[in-house]
């Protein structure tokens, strides 16, 4: 009875113009949404995907990719509203480019030309401005894109927290180059190119009341070399994902989620810094779920992942890349990690928020 | 990196597994008392590497989980007044109560600040005046000092905007209350070690001999724990009942007096609700009468607030160590992480987060582990 009653009501819809507001666990915006974890999932599926739906975003990749005139493209954007705006190894604007850069590298592109956009607060230093345009022009020259539109605006003081930056981005993808989550096949092997969970940790050693000593420096990078690379060596790449936000963890479930497969990992084979494993271990983090800014993974068919990683390692950005684990068929949708004890666990998608506002 | 690596080591862990093979013969029920303890267990899988004849049950030693509905609903009520910045632990803020969470209080515009030690609230105190500094002084023994020092040191410098809310709970107490419960199952004890880091182990000998359990003070690694497993068993197999501490390198017989002393000089002992448990005598610190000022409680006159719990939440039997939290109905259905129904599932160090973290969906999932015998 009550299903009927949905469809009369949905049915009438387009009639009335009206849009049926999706539930959701929360009456109010929450940091959580913003997490990358199943709140920002909760958001994208129940409210953003359902409204704007196309085919073009229905695969919730790091961008679309689609032809035009003949010709492939990516198309990505991304907004940085981390604090502190200067950290260790690099600053909100840095991260903007490089952000946006690795999201078109992971749609097997090679990244072009950049929007950027900044909402600024009333009474923000000039100074500080000139520093992140200044540092944003060398990030682009170093990845090779040109920053060519843009847009300014003002906000009320107390109405924004200093400065916030939005870029989105434009490459070419090569042709016979197919990169997608969907794509991860039983038999990958799964590479990292370096160690993990620097950046989060950089960012938590100089927020307020947290200041700790470290040398810790962000990995913010642009990656398109690197993933250049490695095309050169092989075109056995299925999959590429930067996996910032929520940290390898969330990467790896959302791949294991959209493929269907399984994936399984050894704690022993992550690469981390013990600089980096001390902090988590002080802060009571896992470093599996802590943000990276310069850090890929890439699934390879397992007759190319040889070729892939040493490619990989002969490039400045790869010097510690590393198998960590393989697509298996088993328990699709979940990623099991085998622990350094030699036990086994489920590694679970990131539920609410760890750190608040990485990047 | 030293002082980690090396407890967390596979071969170690292999040679320990193997000795615990060797010296069990009888089915036997331990409990580790903290939530870190629980959260090692099920984050390396340890459970499932020892002999299934050992069954581990996780304790009560999760001081956000415990922490009664009531105080929560009074955190709440205080930290939503526009003169207050609320002051908490990182996982005390998504903690549901009634109503809300803190995270629900901060979208909505009350200022609550997350910080890792209750000293911090000082310096938050002199910035802000204006307003009134309130910090969620919860926990057990363990952050108890640092609890006790920010209040110690408030009058010492006659800070006037800053008090406690405060909701301490001692570990001595449960374990006893849990011993003494008809429903008990547990022949064996992992002490908790951050406790006795600052309180010593010689309150545990009078309840290791009224009770005839062992306890073996334990830390928090994996190597660690399953030592301490292999000296109850070697314990529970000899027939012995004894404190014996494990995590030497943390823990000595007194504890820290000088913590010790400062608590004693700004707490007393008095009775505690604990969320899931009841009220258990004299097992949790209030603020000494020379220190009210500094009571939140008793400065924001918070009315007597109606709680609701969940009716089919069965935390308080998990918190005792009767029940796994996949034995409840509701497990990774209606109650999750994002929707805690209960205390055992608000907090990482949780039993029921813990399990829910790390996958453990149901008890067929131990099918999808590998189990290694040793």
């Amino acid at each position: 009875m009550a299903k009927k009653e949905t469809n009369i009501v949905e049915n009438l819809l387009p009639l009335l113009g009206a849009c049926p507001m999706p539930i959701l666990d929360h009456k109010e915006i929450v940091l959580g949404h913003g997490s990358g974890g199943k709140l920002t999932q909760q958001l994208v599926e129940k409210m953003f995907l359902p409204r704007f739906q196309n085919e073009l975003l229905a695969p919730l990749h790091d961008g679309a990719v689609f032809f035009l005139n003949g010709v492939r493209l990516a198309f990505s954007a991304d907004s940085y509203v981390v604090s502190p705006i200067f950290f260790p190894g690099g600053n909100i604007g840095e991260l903007a480019v490089n952000g946006t850069v690795n999201d078109l590298v992971m749609c097997g592109a090679r990244p072009l030309y950049l929007s950027v956009s900044f909402i600024l607060e009333e009474g923000f230093p000039i100074d500080d401005l000139w520093r992140i345009v200044c540092s944003m022009q060398e990030a682009a020259a170093k990845a090779e894109v040109a920053l060519v539109t843009g847009d300014t605006k003002v906000v009320d003081r107390g109405k924004g927290d200093k400065i916030f930056v939005n870029t989105s981005g434009l490459g070419l993808v090569d042709d016979g180059i197919e990169i997608s989550p969907a794509l991860a096949r039983p038999g990958d092997a799964i590479i990292i190119n370096g160690p993990i969970a620097v950046h989060g940790i950089a960012i938590m050693s100089v927020r307020e009341g947290l200041e700790f000593e470290t040398l810790i420096e962000s990995d913010t990078v642009a990656l398109n070399s690197l993933a250049e690379a490695m095309f050169t060596a092989s075109r056995g790449i299925h999959v590429l994902r930067d996996p910032t936000r929520g940290g390898v963890a969330s990467a790896l479930n959302e791949i294991a989620a959209k493929a269907q497969v399984g994936i399984s990992i050894s704690e022993d084979q992550i690469p981390i810094s013990e600089e980096v494993k001390g902090a988590c271990a002080i802060l009571g983090l896992d470093p599996l779920y802590v943000a990276n800014e310069g850090k890929l993974l890439a699934f390879v068919s397992p007759s190319e992942s040889e070729k892939v990683l040493s490619a990989m390692q002969n490039h400045p950005l790869g010097r510690e890349a590393r198998i960590i684990g393989k697509v298996v068929a088993d328990h699709p949708g979940r990623v099991v990690m085998k622990t350094r004890i030699g036990g086994s666990r489920i590694v679970e998608m990131l539920s609410g928020e760890q750190l608040p506002r990485i990047c | 990196m030293r002082y980690l690596d090396e407890y967390r080591n596979e071969q170690l862990a292999q040679n320990v597994l193997k000795e615990i093979c060797r010296v069990q013969t009888k089915p036997w029920v331990l409990m580790e008392v903290c939530g870190g303890q629980t959260h090692t267990i099920v984050k390396y899988g340890l459970d499932h590497l020892l002999p299934s004849e050992i069954e581990l049950v996780h304790g009560p030693g999760c001081p956000v989980c415990v922490t009664s509905l009531e105080m929560i609903d009074k955190a709440h009520a205080i930290a939503a007044r526009p003169d207050v910045i609320f002051c908490s632990f990182g996982d005390m803020v998504r903690v549901p109560g009634s109503q809300v969470d803190l995270l629900i209080l901060k979208s909505r515009g009350a200022d609550v600040r997350i910080v890792y030690s209750p000293l911090d609230c000082l310096n938050i105190a002199k910035a802000n005046p204006e307003k009134e500094v309130v910090f969620f002084a919860i926990g057990f023994e363990t952050t108890a000092p640092a609890n006790a020092m920010a209040v110690w040191r408030a009058k010492q410098e006659g800070l006037k905007n800053f008090s406690i809310l405060v909701s301490h709970v001692l570990v001595p107490p449960a374990v006893a209350s849990i011993l003494e419960s008809p429903l008990n199952r547990v022949q064996g004890f992992l002490g908790p070690g951050h406790v006795c880091a600052v309180m010593g182990y010689e309150e545990y000998e009078p309840i290791s001999a009224r009770f005839k359990v062992p306890i073996v003070i334990t830390g928090f690694e994996p190597l660690d724990l399953l030592e301490g497993v292999l000296m109850v068993v070697r314990q529970l197999e000899a027939g012995k009942a004894e404190v014996e501490n494990q995590y030497g390198r943390v823990v000595t017989r007194e504890g820290n007096r000088r913590a010790q002393r400062l608590v004693n000089q700004v707490f007393e002992v008095g009775d505690q609700k604990w969320r899931g448990v009841g009220s258990i005598p004299k097992s949790g610190y209030k603020l000494r009468s020379e220190f009210r000022e500094y009571d939140a409680e008793r400065l924001f006159q918070i009315e007597q607030i109606d709680t609701q719990e969940s009716t089919v939440c069965i935390s308080g039997l998990v918190l005792q160590g009767v029940k796994k939290p996949h034995d409840c109905p509701a497990f990774g259905k209606e109650c999750n992480p994002e929707h805690p129904l209960g205390a055992t599932m608000v907090s990482a160090e949780g039993a029921c987060a813990a399990y829910y973290l790390y996958g453990r969906h149901s008890q067929g999932h131990s099918q999808l582990v590998e189990v290694r015998s040793p």
